[in-house]
């Protein structure tokens, strides 16, 4: 369940080591030619293990800037994010790196495949930057288990959207990270297959146990997750 | 449809889409620019130093006084002009007499080169303005033992009596007729009359130097040409010697080689920032005819806004150009002494057409695939992706290069060695290249993340990957070839100026002094010279023709045809000889009515293996069979002959001998010594002569070497312009690979891994290729003898591989800086 600071502040002792993110006091800011523009103000929320939140709200809101700096992919102008007991800001862009490396999982509305990979090496990548063993055989199981054990050896360009953003599931999950990250999963799909790709990544993250934070216009994918954030001009709407 | 394209101009330039493209025709631009002015600089520093040994850019000779409108025309239109007179005479110092040949010249002499006189023989040489002032003559030193002369003495030459008022030390245009000339004698041009020795009918020389301006020096032969009779000829500095002709001549050659790889460079430079300008704007395109606009509109706005980014950085590339050019100029001022003259403004115009159709040629074909640009990418991102320009596409950019190569570079024969070399080059390349990639596709399965990453790399974009593989191996093969060429092109011209080649010719030593001059020799510490047997013929008859001046149409070759031939005699060839056609006599051969001919002349006149030749010598003929033909190295500046005959032809005809030796500076002492031991004897002094000709060589090679490095640095650009065109590209797989876990020394590895190979690749190609061409520029072009160099294959490997794998990672670093979340949003 996600709960707003002054709840996790209430049920303090009890919830910490539970507690795989925290935000404190996120605020993010980009220099414009009208001047600063704020994209996030003062976001501040926590998450337990194997929760699942839906990060909701108009174009523009600041969803996937929430995603970036909770995933480490960017830094906040003021505030804190404490993934799995590292604050992120104690870490530079190479020690974020590593650190998603054994972490967290990404998938996105683009898929963003490697062009130049197989499918099977698109998956192998994360594994092998974890160092883990056998990489090859677990990005099999991986395609195998979002049902592309026969388009192991396509390139991307060969496979369709959805088999893209399958490809791309297997490649989030192989590391079995403890953080899953989606930013809009579905957004390039149409909607038959994009309910296909939400069920298998729901399925999925519930077979691993995985915290999901779901960045969605999707009000049926939103359904699934446990929790709402909803954003409005950079700010948290109380839900 | 202009104003469109400016709008979009200015907005592309604005968002910085422009910069690559703007910056390699800049570049391309300048380099074309930089080498066509440093060569246009060169060649008229390497003309103005050959000019000197004219004393003039053009000189008009005849045995009879010039015109005078041929002068003042000179005069009028701006060109220097300076008149000389030579003629022989006898001088007398009290009861000693001695011929001498007598130089007249006026104030302005010279128009090039440097008069140097001494005050005694053995003193510091220095710089004169200009000739000797009337009243005075200036003397070379071997005159004044034989005259028992000394500075300040007064001489007779025919009715005048003239001061010796300094020791002449140089003479710009000396050279000429080597074996014909008594000691020199300079005098005013004003003094001639007094001397009452020139009169109609005297055996004398006029000359009209004129110097100026290249165009009005043509204008003015032009105008001049009709007025002057038959016997007059014109002596351009080309004309002037010999030896310099083929040192002027191949380092044009080399320099031009140098203009057309850079021409070449910058067109692949200039292909690919225009394929990355024609991919970024696919959605442009996409986005204008689902607008509505046509594909001839398309074409069109992209066609105009090409033209204003080819003007613009046409221009700036032009003032880069002068500006780098004027650097390396000072820079080679440094260790090369004299200043090199400015350059014309030609090359500036040559370089924008040179860039223009460049432009045309390599960019447009990416272009017109823009029109192609299917309406529905608006809606389809993966639909109408630019199809990569196949190999057939650049090479149809070669030839537009081609179309203006032979006018850039002014020599056919070599451009189309080298574009037909580049062609066949570019298809070996490519095949190659192809083959390669796929054998390290195979080679992926097998290798670590970082490796299989940059093959993978390379594997995927197969299209792109042959194309750069293509370049850069092209780059290596230039900087390979350019290195190996020019190298055996300084060591042949060093070789055959030795720096103890013979500097001094003795000439007339008389057949009963030869053991006496060799003893004398001997006694002073000297090895014992070779002298050589002379005798002096005209050639009366080919094959019992007779020879007839009228019957060549050269005036060269008609003055040739007239004149005195030096023959001599020989039991085997001289070590610098080499036969072409026939054989040298066996040394105890009883036929001895052979001729050897050089074949320089036997081409002039029109002889042939087989011919017989008659000369008329003194009072007798003598006629014989060419048995061979040979070549003469005129470079080394040794005493060599047109025609020469077997022992036993011309043994009893008279004859005198010669001689020629290498005489260190400082001990010039010993001129005087032989001078007075065997007063018949002429001396003539080279060793200014070779100074000058050395120095040309030096300038020469340093200016090659200059606009070497130069192609190698156009080379390099050429690489980063391919990798550039990847960037977008690297960016967004760096990202990606960040947002996965990989840290920046993991993607560092993998960019490595596969510009290495790329790198080897390429430089394995490269140095194939090199070794091909060089053989078939040595074989054909440069007239060397072909040496395989083993150190190619891993001089290219190392070159190619550090070289791309330092530019490469360098110049995707870049990719690496930005935040993950930026490039992803982006794409």
């Amino acid at each position: 369940m996600a709960h707003r600071h002054s709840a996790a502040k209430a049920n303090h002792g009890t919830l910490l080591n539970n507690i795989i993110i925290q935000a404190e006091g996120l605020s993010k800011q980009i220099a414009s030619p009208e001047g600063l523009l704020t994209i996030l103000d003062d976001i501040s929320f926590s998450m337990r293990r194997s929760e699942t939140l839906a990060v909701v709200g108009a174009s523009g809101s600041g969803k996937s800037t929430l995603l970036g700096l909770l995933a480490g992919l960017d830094t906040p102008t003021a505030g804190r994010v404490v993934l799995d007991g590292t604050d992120l800001n104690t870490l530079d862009e190479d020690g974020r790196s590593r650190w998603r490396a054994h972490r967290v999982g990404f998938v996105f509305q683009a898929f963003h495949l490697l062009p130049s990979l197989t499918a099977l090496e698109n998956v192998m990548l994360p594994l092998e930057l974890a160092l883990q063993q056998d990489p090859a055989g677990a990005a099999r199981s991986a395609l195998d288990r979002v049902g592309l054990a026969q388009r192991v050896g396509h390139y991307p360009y060969q496979l369709s959207g959805g088999e893209q953003q399958r490809v791309a599931i297997a490649r989030a999950f192989a590391p079995r990270p403890r953080v899953l990250f989606a930013d809009e999963p579905t957004g390039n799909l149409d909607r038959k297959t994009g309910a296909a790709v939400g069920n298998l990544l729901f399925a999925l993250r519930e077979e691993a146990g995985t915290t999901l934070v779901l960045v969605t216009h999707e009000e049926t994918l939103a359904d699934h997750c446990e929790q709402r954030l909803t954003l409005e001009m950079g700010r948290l709407l109380k839900s | 449809m202009f104003r469109m394209a400016w709008r979009q101009f200015k907005r592309d330039t604005r968002s910085g889409e422009l910069r690559l493209a703007t910056l390699a025709l800049c570049l391309a631009v300048g380099s074309v620019t930089t080498v066509g002015f440093f060569i246009d600089r060169v060649r008229l520093a390497i003309d103005i130093q050959a000019s000197a040994l004219l004393a003039a850019d053009l000189a008009v000779e005849s045995p009879y006084p010039l015109p005078i409108a041929v002068g003042q025309r000179a005069a009028e239109i701006g060109l220097a002009n300076s008149h000389t007179v030579v003629f022989r005479s006898v001088v007398a110092k009290g009861d000693k007499l001695k011929l001498v040949e007598v130089k007249a010249v006026d104030a302005a002499y010279p128009l090039r080169g440097r008069i140097e006189t001494a005050l005694d023989p053995s003193g510091f040489a220095s710089h004169a303005e200009s000739g000797p002032s009337a009243g005075n003559v200036w003397v070379e030193g071997p005159l004044l033992p034989l005259l028992g002369l000394k500075r300040g003495d007064t001489l007779v030459i025919g009715k005048s009596e003239l001061a010796v008022a300094a020791i002449l030390t140089l003479e710009p245009d000396r050279g000429g007729q080597l074996f014909n000339i008594a000691p020199r004698l300079m005098m005013h041009l004003d003094d001639v009359a007094r001397t009452g020795l020139v009169s109609a009918g005297s055996r004398v020389t006029y000359r009209l130097l004129v110097a100026g301006d290249k165009q009005q020096l043509r204008a003015w032969r032009d105008w001049a040409e009709p007025l002057l009779g038959e016997r007059a000829r014109f002596i351009a500095v080309r004309d002037a010697r010999r030896e310099l002709r083929s040192t002027l001549e191949r380092s044009e050659q080399f320099l031009t080689l140098a203009a057309l790889t850079s021409v070449i460079l910058a067109g692949v430079a200039i292909a690919m920032s225009a394929r990355r300008f024609a991919t970024r704007h696919l959605d442009s395109a996409a986005v204008m005819r689902c607008l509505g606009a046509t594909q001839g509109l398309v074409l069109r706005v992209f066609a105009v806004e090409l033209g204003i980014l080819g003007i613009l950085a046409s221009l700036a590339g032009g003032a880069l150009g002068y500006a780098s050019q004027a650097l390396l100029a000072e820079v080679l001022s440094f260790f090369a002494p004299g200043p090199l003259p400015l350059p014309s403004l030609w090359p500036l115009v040559s370089a924008g057409l040179t860039g223009f159709i460049a432009l045309l040629g390599f960019a447009l074909p990416p272009l017109i695939a823009l029109k192609d640009v299917p309406p529905g990418r608006v809606l389809r991102r993966d639909v109408g992706r630019l199809r990569a320009p196949g190999i057939g596409v650049y090479c149809a950019a070669m030839l537009a290069v081609a179309a203006l190569a032979p006018w850039q570079a002014g020599n056919v024969t070599l451009t189309l060695y080298v574009l037909g070399g580049a062609l066949a080059t570019v298809a070996v390349l490519a095949g190659a290249a192809w083959l390669m990639v796929r054998a390290l596709a195979r080679l992926r399965t097998r290798v670590g993340i970082a490796w299989r990453f940059g093959l993978a790399n390379i594997t995927r974009r197969a299209g792109g990957s042959v194309v750069q593989m293509v370049a850069i191996g092209l780059g290596i093969m230039v900087m390979l070839l350019l290195s190996l060429v020019q190298s055996d092109l300084v060591a042949d011209w060093r070789a055959s100026l030795k720096p103890q080649a013979p500097n001094h010719f003795i000439v007339n030593i008389q057949p009963h002094e030869v053991e006496a001059f060799k003893d004398f020799l001997k006694t002073k510490g000297r090895v014992e010279p070779a002298l050589y047997p002379m005798v002096r013929g005209r050639l009366a008859a080919i094959n019992g023709r007779p020879v007839k001046a009228r019957d060549y149409r050269d005036p060269n070759v008609r003055r040739l045809a007239q004149r005195d031939f030096n023959l001599s005699w020989a039991a085997v060839p001289k070590a610098d000889n080499r036969i072409v056609a026939g054989r040298w006599w066996e040394s105890h051969a009883a036929a001895t009515d052979q001729f050897s001919v050089e074949t320089g002349i036997a081409e002039d006149l029109g002889i042939r293996l087989g011919d017989r030749l008659t000369y008329q010598i003194a009072d007798q003929r003598v006629s014989a069979r060419v048995s061979n033909l040979r070549t003469v190295d005129w470079e080394s500046f040794t005493a060599n002959f047109f025609v020469v005959a077997p022992p036993g032809l011309l043994d009893r005809l008279p004859a005198t001998y010669m001689t020629s030796f290498y005489l260190p500076p400082g001990e010039k002492l010993l001129l005087h010594l032989i001078v007075e031991r065997f007063p018949g004897v002429t001396v003539i002094d080279v060793a200014a002569l070779m100074d000058n000709v050395r120095g040309i060589i030096d300038r020469a090679s340093l200016s090659m070497q200059s606009v070497f490095v130069f192609t190698v640095i156009a080379a390099i650009l050429v690489l980063i312009a391919t990798i550039q065109s990847t960037h977008d590209e690297r960016r967004a797989e760096s990202a990606l690979l960040k947002t996965l876990g990989a840290s920046s020394l993991r993607i560092v590895q993998g960019l490595t891994a596969e510009f290495l190979a790329l790198g080897l690749v390429a430089g394995l190609l490269g140095a194939a290729a090199a070794t091909l061409v060089a053989y078939v520029l040595a074989v054909a072009v440069f007239d060397f003898d072909y040496r395989f160099n083993p150190w190619l294959v891993p001089i290219g490997l190392v070159a190619g591989g550090i070289s791309v794998a330092l530019v490469g990672v360098l110049a995707t670093r870049s990719s690496l800086r930005d935040p993950p979340i930026a490039t992803l949003r982006k794409s």
